[in-house]
């Protein structure tokens, strides 16, 4: 590919712990591979050397959470051909989406002593909140082998192939038997995302949930079974709500137990 | 990175302000400031950007056993500190006994984060700077054998977390008590002989970072690891100090503090009536030579490395150094593997307050939790390494700067830079962390 047409692809962070962006450079098989083919544009964990926009693709990872960072992630939105969001934070609004259900002020009396020094918005929201996304990629953290088959799809102009389906077909075909079924472990499987090869059920515990709400999920049904497994109401209002907790479905599904 | 430097001659004086915006190759968003007047450098300030996550408050009210996971999720670099720190603070609380077994296997998992980071670091985020180059990707143009090496070095620590973890990132095995699941002993023979390169590449690495070009700045500093009598630490130990501390982990908030600044989202830690201190791979070197492997003592010896090593740009020998600790203790693990049964013990909560304390890569991280009988979380801190390092970086910057004015700016910029950098600071770490510049007046 001849230097001066391979893409532009920069890197921004936002709220978040830097693991999705980390999954690029554990690419360790392929990062050089992957590194030929495209220009990296903007990717400051790994390199001080900035090129300007516009870009070809903008991996944004993180939440917004500053009336700074809605500025930024505009001017991130209107340099990009295409945005696609990595992991949970940015896709759902992350772990720190928790202060969507409190009071932000509480919280930020309870971390730091000066409260008049800290600026950050009451929610935590996803970037698709603020400017239209092209692709949002699930996980907490993200699979690395997904963010290749992203980008490469986008460089030839096809859709990513990424499964909408539960975890619980993942579980099948790795074989395993049933954590909830089997020993009464309660599973979020049936309701989230696939995408991690479900590691948890393998590694006898039920699924927390990374990857997020699937397709059409029946929280319902799966929470009056966490009832019968003897789960108390605060229980089940917490297993919804972890990294994904802002997604509608796991949010709505916890606000019903707290009624 | 955007670099506004500039120099303006007020007789024979400099005034200058020396600026980065958005350091780059670390963990996080911060930025630097150097402002200096008549030849004296009159602030230096690391700003953090990083926006509040607010950790320590969404963690009251949830249940001792989701601490690992949810504070894994402070870092993506380091999730296993997290998670040992949390867990080995729940476990002293509830005085939970695991076996020698899962203590080594704990370990095991540790080393696989500090071989991961620590090749992370040494070539793609700091090597760079030594040699002139923006990123590793450019390094690999004029020395791929060297970036081949390093992302083998680095894999082979991810699958170590990723054999024990289930995943690289935030891995999924680690509880309080033990682990969910235990390899087998087979699973891990294929590791052996992996590690027996990765030990003689270690000692390439050492050699080959000894050769690089230090810049000057040799400091009294006050270093604080973790020491154990038996052992490198890594999760466990009492607090020493190169100026005669000597506490145990759960006395930590006796002796140190924590500040709130303004140019900052990160607490700025502090020692009560003394100031600031250094944590991180120098300070466990210091502190803990006697406890290296023989051959780790001997290559550090054969490039001149002993202690006290008191040139912190020296820390990127320091953790190749520890990169081949880590990689024979792997090993030696891994021979004398046998498997824990059970994978973990039970645990009884009850209502009192748990304190861990573990060397991650950048140096110790703190956890104390408030519990009651339920195991339900009331109060948490949490320390990370950075927050601890940020007094000494300024102070660092301060120095540097001092000692170099004439330095052209775009040098002494990146020079101040690569200063921030020899404390890998994270700055999702300190949740709260990094952004340079130089001002002028």
């Amino acid at each position: 590919m001849a230097q001066h047409k391979k893409p532009k692809v920069a890197v921004w962070k936002f709220a978040s712990c830097d693991g999705c962006q980390l999954s690029l450079l554990d690419c360790e098989d392929e990062l050089l591979a992957v590194a030929g083919e495209i220009q990296i544009a903007n990717f400051l964990e790994a390199s001080r050397a900035v090129v300007n926009g516009p870009y070809d693709v903008s991996l944004v990872e993180g939440s917004i959470t500053t009336p700074h960072d809605i500025v930024r992630i505009q001017q991130v939105r209107k340099q990009s051909k295409y945005l696609i969001t990595i992991g949970a934070c940015a896709t759902a609004g992350g772990i720190q989406a928790l202060r969507n259900f409190k009071n932000v002020k509480d919280y930020i009396t309870a971390v730091y002593a000066h409260p008049e020094y800290i600026e950050t918005l009451a929610l935590s929201t996803p970037i698709a909140a603020n400017v239209e996304v092209d692709f949002e990629l699930r996980g907490c953290p993200i699979n690395k082998y997904q963010l290749i088959e992203v980008i490469c799809a986008l460089l030839n102009n096809r859709k990513p192939n990424i499964p909408k389906y539960s975890v619980c077909l993942e579980c099948k075909q790795n074989g395993n038997v049933c954590v909830m079924v089997a020993q009464g472990v309660s599973c979020l499987g049936p309701v989230t995302q696939a995408g991690c090869g479900a590691l948890c059920p393998a590694y006898n515990r039920g699924c927390f949930g990374c990857f997020g709400p699937k397709e059409t999920p029946n929280t319902i049904s799966l929470s009056n079974r966490f009832s019968d497994l003897g789960m108390k109401k605060d229980d089940i209002i917490r297993i919804y709500r972890t990294y994904n907790a802002f997604a509608e479905p796991f949010r709505k599904e916890s606000e019903a137990y707290e009624r | 990175m955007k670099d506004k430097t500039s120099k303006k001659a007020k007789t024979d004086e400099i005034s200058a302000t020396i600026k980065v915006d958005a350091l780059a190759r670390i963990e996080g968003e911060a930025a630097f400031t150097v402002k200096i007047k008549d030849s004296k450098v009159i602030d230096a300030k690391l700003r953090v950007f990083e926006p509040p996550r607010f950790f320590e408050a969404f963690l009251r009210g949830r249940r001792y056993h989701e601490a690992p996971d949810i504070t894994s999720r402070i870092c993506g670099i380091c999730p296993i500190a997290y998670q040992m720190s949390s867990i080995h603070a729940m476990e002293s609380a509830f005085a939970v006994k695991v076996s020698p077994q899962i203590r080594e296997l704990r370990r095991l998992f540790y080393c696989g984060e500090w071989i991961e980071s620590h090749a992370l670091h040494i070539f793609m985020l700091h090597a760079p700077d030594f040699l002139g180059y923006e990123d590793t990707i450019q390094l690999a143009k004029d020395h791929p054998d060297v970036v081949k090496m390093a992302l083998d070095i680095k894999k082979l620590g991810n699958d170590i977390v990723k054999l024990l973890g289930a995943r690289e990132i935030h891995p999924l095995s680690a509880c309080v008590g033990g682990f969910y699941k235990v390899p087998t002993k087979k699973a891990l023979q294929p590791l052996i002989e992996r590690l027996r390169w990765a030990i003689e590449a270690s000692v390439k690495t050492v050699k080959f970072t000894s050769q690089l070009t230090f810049p000057d700045l040799e400091k009294d500093y006050e270093f604080v690891s973790l020491r154990h009598p038996n052992e490198y630490p890594l999760c466990e130990g009492r607090i020493v100090s190169s100026k005669g501390l000597d506490i145990a982990v759960s006395e930590y908030e006796d002796y140190f503090e924590e500040e709130h600044v303004k140019q900052s989202t990160s607490l700025h830690s502090f020692i009560k009536g003394r100031g600031e201190y250094l944590v991180g791979p120098l300070a466990r070197f210091n502190l803990n030579f006697d406890k290296l492997t023989p051959r780790a003592q001997a290559e550090a010896k054969a490039v001149g490395l002993m202690p006290p090593c008191k040139n912190n740009f020296k820390s990127i020998i320091v953790r190749a150094v520890e990169l081949l600790y880590a990689c024979e203790e792997a090993l030696r693990i891994i021979e004398g593997y046998e498997m824990p049964e059970p994978s973990r013990v039970e645990v009884h909560p009850i209502g009192t307050i748990g304190h861990g304390a573990t060397e991650a890569p950048r140096g110790i991280l703190y956890h104390r939790y408030t519990l009651d009988e339920r195991g339900t979380i009331r109060s948490a801190k949490i320390v990370p390494p950075t927050s601890q390092n940020q007094k000494i970086i300024e102070k660092d910057l301060t120095d540097f700067v001092s000692k170099n004015l004439t330095l052209p700016k775009e040098k002494l910029g990146w020079q101040c830079e690569q200063l921030i950098r020899n404390y890998d600071p994270c700055i999702s770490c300190s949740c709260h962390f990094l952004k340079l510049n130089v001002e002028e007046q």
